[in-house]
């Protein structure tokens, strides 16, 4: 038996399929994954993620730490309660994890939540790097975390909230995340469309689950969180990137704060990176004929003997056909092929995402 | 708990066979494949006319988590594939006894089909 959350019941009264997912006791689905997707893109779908670590950090000098443990620059926040993503990076420029960083104010510095799967290792390598600075670090594992996330997403959030809790998230602008008493409410999301995160105390989440259950948002699991998240082009931590993977080849370039003068971890190889010339990047590619691509799979291509390899690969309930995304050769071109068990079948490589706000986005 | 129906009979990669008499079969695949797949989203069969052996891989099912072999549970010629599968592949999750039949064998080795698990078998390879 692994750790359970404090929605474990709630889960098995919904008919959940429970599995083990790093070391948690967590819903799959609850029937059907396509269906849970489609609630998700098409009205409001709730998961459970209280397996995720909450960690705040404060202190006068929590801002000087953020910058130099992140590859983003926690300075771009420029107003309480603004979230940031960004990589956490070792010397190399691996990434040690992912992770959204909110400016809490009234909480006294940054409120930072970082993927379950690496909760260990990360609370370590942040805790070796606070002692230079005058900066505290505090877990909260007693938090649960429910994301509500779709079109109708805020408007049910709100009809099951309090009416404190609905003024807090009305003013919420997106990627923004504020306090309400004891909840932090955030307009944060692994999906693609609106929605929030809401960090709530562990003994008061089954009751806000079932006042969401009345609001009609429906229990959606991990499964549709995956080809949800993959549609936005969103990365999986331990799928699409790494510690032997630098942001650069994860598609992360956007999060680099690097037109200043802080320093950070990894910032220096990051550089000699790019100045050497970056050797591969994360690509979308789809399958327009049948069939689904799967993670590790090979990409072949036309005019390179270089290869590349799917790192995550579904088949897309809004596209009705296979996405991935794929690390290649920067310099292979992009006509390619799948390695679909021995056969080689040509896909197309498009920018990602796949899917925002319900619509096809690509070209 | 996966539905086993009594009458059919099984093979322990999860395939069910209804003997029709007359030396045909139709095959598909058990509730508890269906269950272990989830949604099912791709059904590739093999073509009307091919002759198959025991154990042959001749059809594939991509489900949202996987793909996974179809095996022929037993020898003959492939007679007729069920086309549905192509337009509601999820009809594998929400009908796996019946509209979600994957093909027709015409026996060459009748003998085969005293190899087969009955439903009691079966039940214990699930467990």
């Amino acid at each position: 038996m692994g750790q359970r959350t404090a929605l474990y019941d709630a889960h098995l009264a919904a008919g959940a399929k429970i599995v083990d997912f790093g070391g948690w006791d967590m819903p799959i689905h609850y029937g059907s994954q396509i269906q849970e997707h489609n609630v998700v893109r098409e009205d409001a779908g709730m998961f459970d993620v209280s397996h995720m670590t909450v960690v705040d950090i404060t202190g006068p000098q929590a801002t000087a730490y953020l910058q130099f443990l992140l590859a983003n620059d926690v300075a771009k926040l420029k107003e309480e309660g603004k979230a940031l993503y960004s990589g956490m990076l070792n010397e190399k420029g691996g990434v040690i994890d992912d992770l959204i960083v909110y400016r809490a104010d009234a909480l006294g510095g940054y409120r930072v939540v970082v993927n379950c799967a690496t909760r260990e290792k990360d609370l370590a390598w942040m805790n070796q790097q606070i002692a230079k600075f005058d900066a505290q670090l505090t877990e909260h594992p007693q938090l649960a975390m429910i994301a509500v996330q779709g079109p109708e997403a805020i408007e049910k959030a709100k009809q099951a909230a309090s009416p404190e809790q609905a003024a807090v998230i009305e003013q919420l602008s997106i990627f923004q995340g504020l306090p309400c008493a004891d909840w932090f409410i955030g307009r944060t999301g692994y999906t693609g469309e609106d929605g929030l995160e809401i960090m709530i105390p562990q003994e008061q989440a089954a009751a806000f689950w079932d006042a969401l259950l009345t609001a009609g948002v429906k229990p959606a699991g991990l499964g549709a969180r995956d080809t949800l998240r993959l549609e936005a082009g969103m990365n999986l931590y331990g799928n699409d990137m790494d510690e032997t993977i630098s942001p650069w080849q994860a598609g992360m370039g956007w999060t680099l704060a690097l037109k200043d003068e802080r320093e950070f971890i990894g910032k220096a190889a990051l550089l000699a990176e790019k100045e050497a010339g970056i050797e591969y990047k994360l690509v979308g590619l789809v399958l327009e004929t049948r069939g689904v691509m799967r993670s590790h799979q090979k990409i072949i291509f036309t005019t390179s003997d270089k290869t590349g390899e799917v790192t995550s690969g579904t088949f897309s309930p809004t596209l009705q056909q296979s996405i991935a995304m794929a690390r290649v050769p920067a310099d292979a071109g992009t006509e390619c092929a799948v390695d679909m068990r021995g056969k080689a079948v040509p896909v197309r490589m498009v920018k990602m995402p796949f899917v925002r706000n319900g619509q096809k986005v690509y070209e | 708990m996966a539905q086993i129906p009594a009458e059919l009979k099984y093979v322990a990669s999860h395939e069910w066979i209804r003997d029709e008499g007359n030396g045909i079969v139709t095959v598909g695949i058990t509730d508890f494949a269906q269950e272990q797949l989830g949604d099912v989203v791709f059904v590739e069969l093999p073509e009307v006319g091919s002759e198959v052996n025991k154990d042959d891989s001749i059809a594939v099912v991509e489900s949202v988590k996987a793909a996974s072999d179809i095996y022929a549970p037993i020898s003959g010629e492939i007679i007729e594939i069920n086309e549905d599968l192509a337009d509601e592949p999820e009809k594998a999750n929400s009908e796996p006894y019946d509209g979600a039949w994957f093909f027709k064998v015409k026996l060459s080795e009748e003998s085969e089909l005293a190899d087969l698990l009955t439903a009691e078998q079966y039940k214990a390879e699930c467990e």
